[in-house]
Parts: C-alpha cells; structure tokens; sequence
C-alpha cells in the first residue's frame, strides 16, 4: 500500500457506521435494540446509518414479528465484509507508517 | 505519512467493541464456585449412601443396585437444577447491577450455544440410563458438559474453552476406566469449578 489513505473508505470513515459494521462481522446477525444499546447511540442517528450502509448493500435488514412486537434484525453483507476488511487494513496501515516513516 | 488520526485508539477500541457485542457480560463466577459446592456436596453425599467405609476413588458403578441408583440420579439432578437456578439468578443480579438486559442479543445467542451439546447430552444420557449403560452416565456429562462449554465459549470468556477442554478430557478418561468415573465426575463438576469461578471471580466480578 503505497499511500493506504486512498484505501480508506469513505462509507465508512463515520465511526459509527464503522462501529456498527464492526459488530455486524463479529455476529451472525443483530437486532435494532440490542445494537443501539450497544453503540449507545439515538434512534435517529443509528437509525440513518443503517439506511446508509443498507443503501450502500453493506448489510441486509430482516423485519418479523416476535411476541407480535416487530423486530429488526441486520446481517452483514460479503461486500459489507470485503469493505470493512480493505478499510480496517488501511487504517492498520496508516497506524504502522506512522510509526516507521519511510 | 506522519499524521495518524487517532486510528490506532480507534483499532483498539473496535477490537473491545468486537468482544463486547458476543460476550455475555452477566456472566458470574460465583455461579461456577457454587455449582462446584453443590456438586461435591451431593458427590459426598452418595458416596456416604452408597461406598461408605470404602475407599471414595474406585466405585464398581455397574453393581449399585436399583434403589440406590434412583437415589444417585435423584441426587445428580437436585444438583443440576441448584446449579442452573443459582447461575440464572446470579447472572439477573450482575445484569441488574450493570445496568444490562440479562435476556439480551448475547444471553439468547449462549443460551443457544450451551444448549445444543447440553439437550443433546441429556438425551442421550436418557438412552444409556433406560439402557442400562450406567457406567457411561457420569463419562458423557463431562463430554457433553464440556463440549457446551467450547462451544458457548466466545458468548463467555476466554477461561471457559480450557475449562470445557478438561471436562471432556477427564469424561474420555472416565469413559476408558468406569470405575472412576463416579470420582472424575466429582473432580469435573466440583474441584474444577470452584477452582475456576474462583479465578472468574477474582478477575471479571470483583
């Protein structure tokens, strides 16, 4: 990686897009409530991520019903995952150069 | 490249948010040290019911009788349900404590984890006491046991794999020499969890 800041990705630049994206690789699925208990964010701002990272098919959104209260759950995508991969190397990257300048 | 925008907090602090989305952090060692209590304590007690003034190490367990055998199985399920009674409602303290859902995203997922290997082994557990193959009934609760443990292990913490790891090893040897299996059982579920949720204890609830 000659300069890993072009591989950073812009989508998930956002931490907290990065965050839920990063829960999301370590679990085969998420619900709503139990992601934003963990990112200890609002609803509408966990909310509008999701909505970005749906868009971008970084993840996929089930609705159901359970004990008739709707539930919402997210999984990761494998372009969600090839993504998260790439930018979370670039960011380990950078880290490394600037630790030993070339 | 000099500058380096906070990325490597930021690594740091994906990775703990990595563990914290699968960990169950309701989880009590004291759960472990008391199970142990109450596994030796009924350890103890069919060994004063059935072996006494034997020596406790070798118990020929294809020759209990039948009443004594209900006696044992009566005892082993007074303990499980002690246990697991004692470890839910431990966990809904601790959960109460930190402010947690005890029955949340990471309960539901360990919860699932534990019991695949543990309705699977109580099973067949079922099938060799219907069958009479009582020798192998304290053998495949380590097995079994310890393979819940292994595979509900990222849902725990790290400690739980070793500790499931020495329950199968100890339910293989129990399932080579019978004799002590009554005695490997005792180890299993009393010595080694009092050992371990000791060490929890000290390191994760204190």
């Amino acid at each position: 990686m000659k300069n890993p800041f072009d591989h950073l990705d812009k989508v998930l630049e956002h931490s907290i897009r990065l965050r839920i994206m990063v829960v999301l690789a370590a679990n085969p699925s998420y619900d709503y409530s139990g992601m934003k208990d963990l990112l200890e964010v609002t609803d509408g701002n966990l909310a509008t991520h999701l909505k970005t990272l749906e868009r971008e098919k970084y993840l996929l959104v089930t609705k159901s019903f359970v004990d008739r209260k709707p539930n919402t759950r997210y999984r990761i995508t494998d372009r969600g995952r090839s993504a998260l991969k790439r930018h979370m190397e670039a960011m380990a990257e950078v880290v490394r150069q600037s630790k030993h300048p070339q | 490249m000099n500058s380096n925008p906070g990325f490597e907090q930021d690594l740091a602090s994906i990775r703990r948010l990595m563990e914290r989305s699968v960990r169950f952090l309701s989880f009590s060692g004291l759960s472990g040290i008391l199970a142990g209590v109450y596994a030796l304590g009924g350890a103890a007690w069919a060994y004063y019911r059935i072996q006494y003034p034997g020596q406790p190490f070798r118990i020929a367990v294809d020759s209990i009788r039948p009443p004594q055998l209900t006696e044992l199985i009566v005892v082993a399920l007074v303990v499980l349900v002690a246990s697991v009674t004692t470890g839910l409602w431990l966990s809904a303290r601790k959960a109460k404590r930190l402010g947690v859902n005890v029955w949340d995203e990471t309960g539901r997922r360990l919860a699932i984890n534990l019991a695949v290997p543990l309705v699977t082994g109580g099973i067949f557990i079922l099938l060799l006491v219907l069958g009479g193959q009582f020798g192998l009934v304290a053998p495949a609760c380590l097995i079994f046991y310890g393979l819940a443990l292994v595979n509900a292990s990222p849902n725990l913490v790290d400690e739980i794999r070793f500790l499931g790891f020495c329950e199968i090893i100890l339910g293989l040897l129990g399932a080579a020499v019978p004799d002590i299996g009554l005695f490997l059982w005792a180890v299993g579920f009393g010595v080694l969890h009092i050992i371990y949720g000791s060490v929890l204890y000290r390191k994760y609830d204190a």
